[in-house]
């Protein structure tokens, strides 16, 4: 009954736009990063040259890359797990059968996730505003003098790690909930008759059975912090003193401001090999443990 | 078990979640409707003195806003229609047509979902320039026409579909792609709603790509309009909360009243990712 020939003008439309305008450039982009390619190379290819791992040795050595690297792993390693602590924590909440109003709750605490990045990266800008910004005038009410947020280089990377954590921790929430509520509720009832405490259930149970997800939402998560980009475009433009300068910031000043595309894609494909490894590090350990 | 402590506690913390999450965003729209200089006053003002509409005016008569507006709603409307006829085809022959290589196949586009489309990105750009394509909506559309994740997420759905309906069809005489527009595309009808309000949202709040590939400030879309906005206006916060309005409201309020099949293409999304 199977008509193969069809078959294949069903999958042909998108597969040609996936092959041409991803899987080549990937390829095109790891070619890319041998070749010393820059502004010269734009305008006529002649001056195009193999370089072998010139690109990648020259980066090892660059400082502002290691700096960049540094920024992004910070806000990694700190943004992920708040956000995913928070996304699990609200979730608990909304399943808990005390909770009232969860529709509301629910839609309010996932909005952020559908707004514009750029625009809320604006709005924290002001929010934030040494003088005038509203949230040193509350921390004012505490007895705290004004914090100059993004002009301290301490204090801007953190300051853009709030902003993500309040933007992302509603889509993962919903995930958590969605897996909550997909436990049978006799689960728990058996454990209350056993005498399990709520904490004990949240030990013993829930964390259990939310395993699998945590991991699978810890791996797209922090491949998705990887890729900060907008943020410090909007709010610092990298500064104070670079930083907040994250990989994908310096590729794009490498890459469409200096236009040296070869260096630029060297830096892609170094991030690349970044997020596989501690993607298949995170699988690796989450296996194990499981498997213990 | 009902103790009302513990009612206290919980809905005590879902309020404050909700103030910190939803304060921003009424900030900004308050903000929106002060005069000039109004917010950068002590203390900050919360609501505005008496409201106006001079930040709105400013921006649609002498800010281009209704360009980038529109901009952003064709660039969005195209890259939505496309690719929802492309993914859904794709998704609907490798759950239920059969071809030579296509589990392999398969197997391959999921595998490279992990290469951060970055990686892409220089040569795209190049290859963008060669078609004459650089700074014109063509560069944001054409990549977009077809994702690996819309496929995925018509595939899995397209999967419960009884293929008794199908096989009904082609017995009556009906041709693939008869039996794929008039019986298939209805029964997809939920996923392709999840999927196009996806689509829609992700390339509306795009902003990396936009960008790199428009320089002309007449087809830029709201979110690279606005970035350099505020880089003139850095002082002018009330009319940047405006601008920050009218990025965000047309998404939010498109997500408010469909915001069941926007959960729905999520959770499907990320449950076998």
């Amino acid at each position: 009954m199977k008509v193969p020939a069809l078959a294949w003008g069903f999958v042909a439309p998108a597969l040609l736009v996936i092959g041409v305008f991803f899987a080549l450039p990937v390829m095109a982009g790891l070619a890319l990063s041998f070749t010393d390619f820059d502004i010269y190379a734009l305008a006529d290819t002649h001056n195009l040259r193999f370089v072998g791992l010139d690109n990648y040795l020259r980066l090892l050595r660059t400082p502002l890359f290691w700096q960049a690297l540094g920024n992004t792993l910070y806000f990694v390693v700190i943004g992920v797990p708040l956000s995913i602590g928070l996304s699990l924590g609200a979730a608990l909440l909304l399943h808990a059968r005390v909770a009232r109003f969860t529709p509301f709750f629910r839609t309010a605490l996932f909005a952020p996730v559908v707004t514009t990045l750029v625009a809320v990266a604006v709005v924290w800008r002001y929010l934030f505003q040494t003088r005038y910004g509203m949230v040193n005038h509350v921390l004012a009410n505490f007895g705290i003098a004004p914090l100059d947020w993004l002009g301290d280089p301490h204090l801007a990377m953190p300051t853009i790690i709030l902003l993500a954590v309040w933007k992302n921790f509603g889509y993962n929430m919903v995930i958590f909930l969605a897996n909550l509520q997909a436990v049978p509720e006799e689960v728990y009832e058996a454990a209350r008759i056993d005498g399990a405490s709520t904490f004990q259930q949240l030990l013993y149970i829930t964390l259990p059975i939310l395993r699998p997800t945590l991991v699978l939402v810890g791996i797209l998560t922090t491949a998705g912090y990887f890729q900060l980009f907008a943020e410090p475009y909007v709010m610092t433009q990298g500064g104070p003193l670079r930083s907040t300068v994250s990989v994908l910031y310096f590729m794009y000043e490498e890459g469409f401001k200096w236009w040296n595309f070869g260096t630029a894609s060297t830096v892609a494909v170094l991030l690349f090999a970044l997020m596989f490894a501690v993607t298949w590090t995170l699988m690796r350990v989450s296996r194990s443990e499981s498997a213990a | 078990m009902k103790t009302p402590v513990a009612t206290i506690v919980v809905n005590g913390l879902l309020a404050g979640l909700t103030l910190i999450s939803l304060f921003p965003l009424l900030w900004m729209l308050s903000v929106s409707f002060m005069h000039p200089g109004e917010a950068s006053t002590l203390p900050p003002p919360l609501l505005p003195e008496s409201p106006t509409l001079t930040n709105y005016r400013e921006l649609f008569m002498r800010g281009g806003m209704t360009r980038y507006l529109l901009n952003s709603a064709l660039v969005a409307t195209a890259i939505t229609g496309i690719s929802l006829l492309f993914n859904a085809m794709a998704g609907y022959a490798f759950a239920k047509l059969q071809f030579a290589g296509q589990q392999r196949l398969f197997k391959a586009l999921i595998g490279t979902l992990i290469i951060p489309g970055q990686v892409a990105m220089m040569p795209l750009f190049l290859l963008l320039k060669q078609m004459g394509l650089v700074n014109t909506y063509g560069g944001l559309i054409a990549p977009a026409m077809a994702s690996i994740f819309g496929i995925f997420l018509v595939r899995q759905y397209a999967l419960s579909l009884p293929d008794e309906l199908m096989e009904a069809a082609r017995i009556d005489g009906a041709g693939e792609f008869r039996i794929f527009f008039s019986i298939i595309m209805p029964l997809l009808a939920p996923i392709l709603a999840s999927l196009a309000l996806f689509t829609f949202l992700g390339s509306w709040n795009d902003f990396m790509w936009p960008l790199i590939v428009l320089t002309d400030a007449h087809l830029q879309t709201l979110p690279v309009a606005l970035a350099s906005l505020s880089r003139e206006h850095a002082q002018d916060g009330e009319l940047m909360m405006a601008g920050s309005v009218v990025t965000i409201l047309p998404v939010l309020l498109l997500f408010l009243a469909l915001q069941k099949y926007y959960i729905r293409g999520l959770l499907v999304g990320s449950v076998k990712g």
